[in-house]
């Protein structure tokens, strides 16, 4: 049971982070490579304002989470918007381009080094049947929960919410509509921005941040992803958690440095075996 | 300057092998369409079957390299089989997840690998007994070893199969329906710079007598990305263009190694944005200007 409940814990966050691809790929079809960095900002700017300048978790976490989604929105104006050619390579290579620039500049700002970002709420262990659960780890599978439904009831019940999914059915007839495609898509990308660095601020006082981390979550997220189906929403919640658990289990059979192989090789037999994800509609093309 | 000194010779069969691995990654990308972000894999495979073979097992040099060769080979069509039917995103992501997986591989599997701290006291260079222990002799096998890869690359150019992958790059269900065989075609392109790709990795090993990880990381797929697109996707010469353009950057300017992966980051995104063709697409598209 020890396994389930560390297990949910960074399946949560694997969530989020495929929430935030899902949130992008649904308005714009567009892989972002760069969203584990976002992970990774958010984490270091928690620091920033928290630990380092000392306010109060209440100011500091939109704080950080409001920057996130301001570079976000640059990212998309400066990345994204000035490929002349938009063809879904380049599109990869300059979000590959994006990612290590904003990986660089965090090595720059923070160093090398991990840092440690202190506890937002009293560390304590919660009894469960069958094991503990530290404060932390509920405060984590809360927010994850809470993100994802308020994500849903946004995406389905706004207006701006309809707008995005309409772009992503077709962006021609959405703007034949009177959606102002281009400020979906600007804020498509901040969202996910956003989302992203609330996965990295509520991760922080459990596993630190290190520069080089946005590699590794956003790999599993977007493993999450496609173990849900890329694109759905409930499918990266239940991908995440999926993920997060079977990680945590293997790490009990096998040796605990191949854990982190156990997301890539999900990667590869989902898309080989069944690459619309669980939750998928059939979208894949495959020859 | 003097040209003749190791340390100039040392830089210039780096950028020769950084050179032949990113013209690899072009025929895949720039000719075949096929993006792959686990080139590092096969590069580090190499370099370790080699380095293990001599080392521990007292190999000729020159005798390890159709191991490694042919090794990589049937992994490339192991993992290709499965990957190369996907596309864009999917295919990028697979293949990054492959190339992460080798990566945790050779770290964790020290018993073969010497894991994290590399594996060290790889001998030199021999061929059939004869050593090649000096900088200035292994710079010139290195540039026989280039100057042959570089023929057959342009022979590749001005071959059929050259016509066979750009048009599967452009449409496979155009390709397929003249008649071509999409699946094998790509996973025999991936599986043949599988094997370049491992043997550069030889060279590399002989070169440098230590290997470790960190070599063969995500950092070096995504370097031969920037090296291979900068210079110009589709082009012989656009893998060496890249290669001497980003290779020489931190040699240029020493002291710059924190920025370096940020000078990469920006070449790359300005080269996609404002000239897909990269350097050697824009001197050729002047050049036709120039002339019309």
């Amino acid at each position: 049971m020890q396994f389930l409940y560390s297990g949910l814990t960074s399946g949560s966050i694997y969530a989020l982070v495929a929430l935030g691809f899902n949130i992008i790929y649904n308005t714009t079809g567009i892989i972002n490579f760069a969203q584990g960095e976002f992970v990774m900002l958010g984490g270091m700017m928690i620091y920033t304002l928290f630990t380092l300048a000392g306010l109060p978790f209440a100011v500091a976490f939109p704080g950080a989470v409001l920057s996130a989604l301001i570079i976000g929105l640059l990212f998309e104006r400066v990345f994204i918007n000035l490929v002349r050619v938009k063809s879904e390579i380049n599109l990869i290579t300059v979000t590959i381009a994006a990612s290590i620039i904003l990986r660089d500049i965090g090595m720059l700002i923070w160093g090398r080094d991990s840092i440690r970002v202190g506890e937002f709420i009293p560390n304590k262990n919660i009894d469960m049947p069958g094991g503990v659960i530290t404060s932390q780890s509920v405060l984590v599978i809360i927010t994850g929960i809470a993100v994802a439904l308020l994500l849903n009831l946004f995406l389905k019940k706004t207006r701006f919410g309809r707008a995005m999914r309409a772009c992503f059915d077709d962006m021609t007839a959405a703007g034949i509509c009177g959606i102002n495609v281009m400020m979906v898509r600007v804020f498509s990308f901040g969202l996910a921005g956003a989302v992203g660095a609330i996965a990295g601020v509520i991760i922080s006082p459990i596993t630190f941040v290190t520069y080089d981390d946005g590699v590794m979550i956003g790999l599993k997220g977007f493993a999450a992803a496609i173990l849900g189906g890329l694109g759905n929403f409930w499918g990266a919640v239940l991908g995440g958690l999926l993920l997060g658990v079977f990680e945590s289990f293997s790490a009990s059979i096998i040796p605990s440095g191949y854990k982190d192989a156990m997301a890539f090789f999900v990667i590869l037999v989902i898309l080989f075996v069944r690459p619309d994800g669980l939750l998928g509609r059939k979208k894949v093309h495959r020859v | 300057m003097k040209i003749d000194s190791p340390y100039y010779l040392g830089v210039a069969i780096m950028i020769m092998i950084h050179s032949l691995n990113a013209s690899g990654f072009n025929l895949l990308l720039g000719y075949t369409g096929i993006i792959s972000l686990g080139q590092a894999a096969f590069f580090g495979l190499g370099a370790y079957i080699s380095g293990v073979l001599s080392s521990a097992y007292g190999w000729d040099a020159i005798l390890t390299l159709p191991v490694a060769a042919v090794s990589a080979f049937f992994l490339a069509l192991l993992v290709g089989w499965p990957v190369l039917r996907l596309h864009g995103h999917y295919l990028a992501m697979a293949t990054l997840g492959f190339g992460m997986i080798m990566y945790i591989f050779m770290n964790e599997m020290s018993f073969i690998t010497g894991g994290p701290s590399g594996l060290m006291g790889i001998g030199d260079f021999t061929l059939f007994g004869k050593a090649f222990p000096f900088e200035d002799e292994f710079f010139i096998v290195m540039s026989v070893y280039f100057i042959l890869a570089l023929t057959i690359l342009e022979l590749i150019d001005k071959s059929f199969l050259h016509y066979k992958m750009k048009f599967i790059k452009s449409s496979e269900t155009a390709s397929a329906s003249y008649g071509i065989n999409v699946v094998s075609t790509k996973l025999f392109v991936f599986a043949s710079v599988a094997a370049f790709t491992a043997l550069n990795g030889s060279m590399y090993a002989f070169y440098t007598h230590f290997i470790s990880p960190v070599s063969f990381g995500l950092k070096y797929s995504i370097e031969l990305v920037a090296m291979a697109t900068v210079g110009g996707l589709g082009y012989v010469t656009g893998g060496v263009v890249g290669a001497v353009l980003l290779g020489l950057i931190p040699e240029l300017f020493a002291g710059l190694e924190e920025f370096e992966m940020i000078i990469y980051g920006t070449f790359l995104a300005v080269v996609v944005m404002f000239a897909p063709g990269g350097v050697v697409g824009t001197v050729i598209k002047l050049w036709r200007r120039k002339d019309a």
